[in-house]
């Protein structure tokens, strides 16, 4: 994004040719290429997931055989989690972070280059796990995201290359994060204190640090599997001592504070777009920080509500069903706070506020359905099913992808210098939000009435929802073309942004990244910018 | 593959007919519950998805009044120091308590219930439910009696028995009080009848426990809930539950079969080949066509055709070997010895040897079997 203006300055500019990005240490041109992975993954996983739909469109087998269904089932979500909502949101703190604190830039350079630079290669290892299987004549990767044993150990190759796709992300997104952390904790400009952070750090600090908690337990649980399935171990093998249930503890400890490390960022997107077209500061800064890292402990230590059906103890199913419910405090009270940053503020509804406000109402409904999962008895009806499908989606989608990309328009005119065009940002929003609930509000039902998950094929009776389901899911598809359209539009020109495009966002805790112009030179703050302090 | 058969094209006609069905039964909530442990969860479910209807008008009324009132281009001013006023300044204690009044009450509701979920002691029956890929066995612990349940592949796609419907439904009595245990043999399953039995999973090694009494006499449909692999979609369940009355009757004339069937196996007749066809097709459909599939055909690789198969038309030792024995080159192939009876496995391969094409001529005697335990 940021080449166009690079060629235009030739002092302190970048270097020329395929060497600028391959060998990159500017956090700038970093950002920019997470940014770009992560918009090419977003078309790949989005179009796993239009076959997906396709093939349920009727009741009836007709496009995709059971384990290719499968198969595209867990890369849709591979590459949804780990291959475009956290390289969005590594890309914007890339971009932004060492912007807001005043930092000339990241705090490892070097590494930060590294861990953009394994992406590529976990992407096209992910690819492979798909073509192997046909290869080498075996069965591919049909255990969904979650690669539970013993269906794991049963699958082909292709799972192999899904362990090391694992690997290799999991390294990527714990040197990002140990990077984003050292950035944050060191390189402030002198006078910005941790309570003058703008509120997008915070969630980025408490993100780098669950993931640096949480992904070496989803590598050592992988890697289990691996030495399982070649090396003669029984870790997950009931027969040979093992225990099947381990991996999912191993797996889930990883993966709840993932839903976390997901949602963060975007949260601390809307700490940014609620209050400056509020025009007002945020309601409760502080609380919102101690809320965050409230939301991060407890997002710890109640992995098990995603197994209550494997039979723990009442005891311990108990002890997960509170602590699981009690999160309602923490988002409760982050979802409190932007209502009432609106309350009583100046509202424009630019399409970063308006996905804001969209996020806001349909994570709660992700939040109270949540409440509902986590009621263990009424959870054992609805594990498994189009329920939870539909649940997670709310979360993630709201929760994670349109924070991201309220913070793509919110920012593309910092990082391109040109405005987007606001009645096409203005279209995707509405094109895009409406598709959304039209896709997934009905899986509810279709879960209720008794549709599980992960299947190819499915009865008559669940046909209406599932139609629905699909042809929304197509409109929703195609709306991330003009998402794309608009993208393209606004790197190619467009009108002048200011320094401040947004005239609300010097309020309340706004980061440096307004004081440099807009798109911001090769090198930013060579000089410490001197903070005024905030009260 | 798999599905190669059933392929078939939906015609507008066809489409439009599939629409009227579904329009009948289609539900939009948890089927009627008819066990007292699924009517506490429903009632729970209920009460937790009202909770949840609430606290969305609710939150829904305050944005969209705030977005109306607090617009720009109405006018309205930005209070700044809205953050600072006492609303402010006490709102992080009482939203807090507000959401945790809320989560205790549910949670108090919910621990009640699940306590009910997990007592399941004292049990009238028992029956232990297995699965496999992709088929449930059945057995009823008290009467020593063995069901296996497979998909009914001939109802038509249009049907709304579509993937709903078994060849062996499993028979329980209502008004008794039932404890169902959990197992698998291969990989994780999970065993899902809405309306009576909530889940729990199959985990090979594992037994899970749940409860019910069947409250009313019908049909009660499920699915298999958890991942297991290709046909994780063609594992439905059918519960039929019938009078004690008809159950009894059941029990006996089951035995009954099972008595005869141990003699006829037992008993040193030599058999033709007809008759182990007959007996062996049955056999077949029953135990080996869920990955052999109904023409021998497979699932390759994972599960190789039986159609010109090495072993299929190879020597009989090699054959009677792997289905008594299992294989040892890949362990979905499990040892059939204590599944099936010496007459059961010489039927099959019989019928293997000499179906579809496959026409060895060979005749393997229940004495064979027996000769290789």
């Amino acid at each position: 994004m940021s080449t166009e203006v690079a060629h235009d300055d030739h002092h302190h500019g970048p270097p020329k040719g395929i060497g600028r990005w391959l060998f990159s240490t500017n956090h700038k041109d970093i950002g920019t290429m997470y940014l770009i992975f992560a918009l090419v993954m977003l078309f790949l996983g989005g179009a796993s997931a239009m076959m997906l739909r396709a093939e349920l469109l009727y009741p009836g087998v007709q496009i995709l055989d059971p384990d290719l269904y499968n198969n595209l089932l867990t890369n849709h979500a591979l590459i949804m989690v780990f291959g475009m909502v956290m390289p969005a949101a590594a890309g914007m703190a890339n971009w932004m972070i060492p912007l807001m604190i005043g930092a000339p830039d990241m705090a490892l350079p070097r590494l930060n280059n590294l861990s953009f630079w394994l992406l590529p290669f976990a992407g096209t290892m992910l690819i492979i796990s798909m073509i192997a299987p046909y290869i080498f004549g075996d069965t591919p990767v049909n255990t969904g995201w979650t690669l539970y044993p013993p269906l794991s150990v049963q699958a082909g190759i292709g799972m192999d290359f899904t362990i090391f796709t694992v690997h290799i992300l999991g390294i990527s997104s714990i040197l990002a994060s140990i990077n984003i952390v050292t950035t944050i904790v060191n390189m402030r400009a002198p006078g910005m204190g941790y309570f003058n952070m703008p509120l997008f750090v915070w969630a980025w600090l408490l993100t780098g640090l669950l993931l640096i908690m949480v992904m070496p337990v989803l590598a050592g649980g992988v890697t289990m599997l691996l030495f399982d399935r070649h090396f003669g171990t029984a870790f997950f093998d009931a027969a040979g001592g093992g225990d099947p249930v381990l991996f999912q503890h191993l797996f889930w400890f990883f993966g709840h504070p993932e839903v976390y490390v997901l949602l963060l960022p975007s949260i601390g997107v809307l700490g940014l777009v609620v209050p400056t077209f509020s025009r007002k500061p945020l309601f409760a800064y502080k609380p919102l920080v101690y809320s965050m890292m409230l939301l991060t402990a407890l997002g710890m230590v109640v992995w098990a509500h995603h197994q209550y059906t494997v039979g723990m103890s009442e005891a311990v199913t108990t002890y997960f069903m509170i602590g699981t419910i009690l999160i309602s405090i923490p988002v409760g009270y982050m979802l409190f706070s932007f209502i009432f940053t609106m309350w009583r503020g100046s509202m424009t509804f630019e399409t970063p506020m308006l996905f804001a406000v969209a996020i806001v109402l349909m994570f709660s409904f992700a939040g109270v359905t949540g409440v509902m999962l986590a009621v263990v008895p009424a959870d054992l009806q609805y594990h498994d099913t189009y329920f939870v499908v539909a649940h997670f989606h709310y979360a993630l989608i709201p929760g994670a992808v349109f924070g991201l990309y309220a913070g793509v328009f919110y920012w593309l005119p910092k990082w391109t210098g040109h405005m987007y065009d606001e009645k096409l940002g203005k279209i995707f929003f509405w094109w895009t939000t409406i598709s959304f609930n039209l896709t997934f509000f009905p899986q509810h039902f279709s879960g209720l009435a008794g549709m599980p998950r992960r299947i190819v094929d499915y009865s008559a009776i669940f046909m209406e929802f599932n139609f629905i389901s699909s042809i929304s899911a197509f409109a929703f598809g195609a709306s991330h073309l003009l998402f794309l359209y608009i993208i393209i539009k606004t790197i190619k020109g467009g009108e002048k942004a200011g320094d401040m495009p947004w005239d609300g966002a010097q309020i309340g805790t706004p980061g440096l990244e307004w004081t440099v112009s807009s798109p911001p030179p090769f090198h930013t703050f060579e000089q410490p910018p001197a903070v005024i302090k905030q009260s | 593959m798999l599905i190669g058969k059933r392929l078939k094209f939906l015609s507008a006609a066809g489409l439009a007919t599939l629409a009227s069905n579904a329009v009948a039964e289609y539900g939009l909530n948890l089927p009627e519950p008819v066990s007292p442990v699924t009517r506490d969860i429903f009632d729970l479910h209920m009460l937790t998805a009202y909770v949840a209807t609430v606290i969305m008008i609710i939150i829904t009324a305050v944005v969209v009044y705030a977005l109306w009132k607090f617009r720009k281009s109405a006018g309205y001013e930005a209070d700044q120091n809205f953050h600072v006023s006492w609303f402010g300044k006490w709102a992080w204690v009482m939203v807090p308590v507000v959401v945790l009044g809320i989560d205790l009450s549910i949670a108090g509701k919910a621990t009640k219930t699940f306590s009910l979920v997990e007592d399941s002691s004292d049990p009238d029956i028992t029956l232990k439910v297995t699965g496999s890929q992709w088929k449930w066995t059945y057995d009823y612990m008290d009467d020593d009696i063995r069901l296996v349940s497979n998909l009914n592949k001939d109802i038509p796609v249009t049907d709304n028995n579509y993937l709903r419907d078994v060849d062996n439904p499993v028979i329980l009595p209502v008004n008794k009080r039932i404890r169902f245990l959990h197992t698998a043999t291969d990989v994780l399953h999970a065993w899902w009848v809405p309306a009576l039995a909530y889940k729990k999973d199959s985990i090979p090694g594992y037994i899970n426990e749940t409860w019910a009494i069947i409250e009313k006499e019908g049909t009660y449909r499920g699915q298999c809930a958890e991942n297991c692999g290709t046909g994780h979609a063609y594992m439905p369940i059918v519960v039929k539950a019938v009078s004690e009355d008809k159950y009894a009757s059941w029990v006996a004339e089951q035995k009954a079969e099972k008595a005869k069937a141990m003699a006829e196996a037992t008993s040193d007749k030599a058999w033709t080949k007809d008759e182990l066809m007959e007996r062996g097709k049955k056999v077949y459909m029953t135990n080996c066509v869920a990955c052999h599939q109904s023409e021998g055909q497979g699932l390759p690789p994972a599960f190789p055709a039986l159609k010109a198969g090495p072993i299929t038309t190879g020597p009989v030792a090699g054959h009677i070997d792997i289905v008594v024995n299992g294989s040892k080159k890949n362990p979905v192939m499990v040892a059939w010895a204590n599944a099936l009876n010496d007459l059961e496995m010489a039927a099959v391969i019989t019928y293997e040897r000499n179906a579809w094409g496959n026409d060895t001529g060979d005749v393997v005697q229940p004495a064979d079997v027996k000769a290789a335990r």
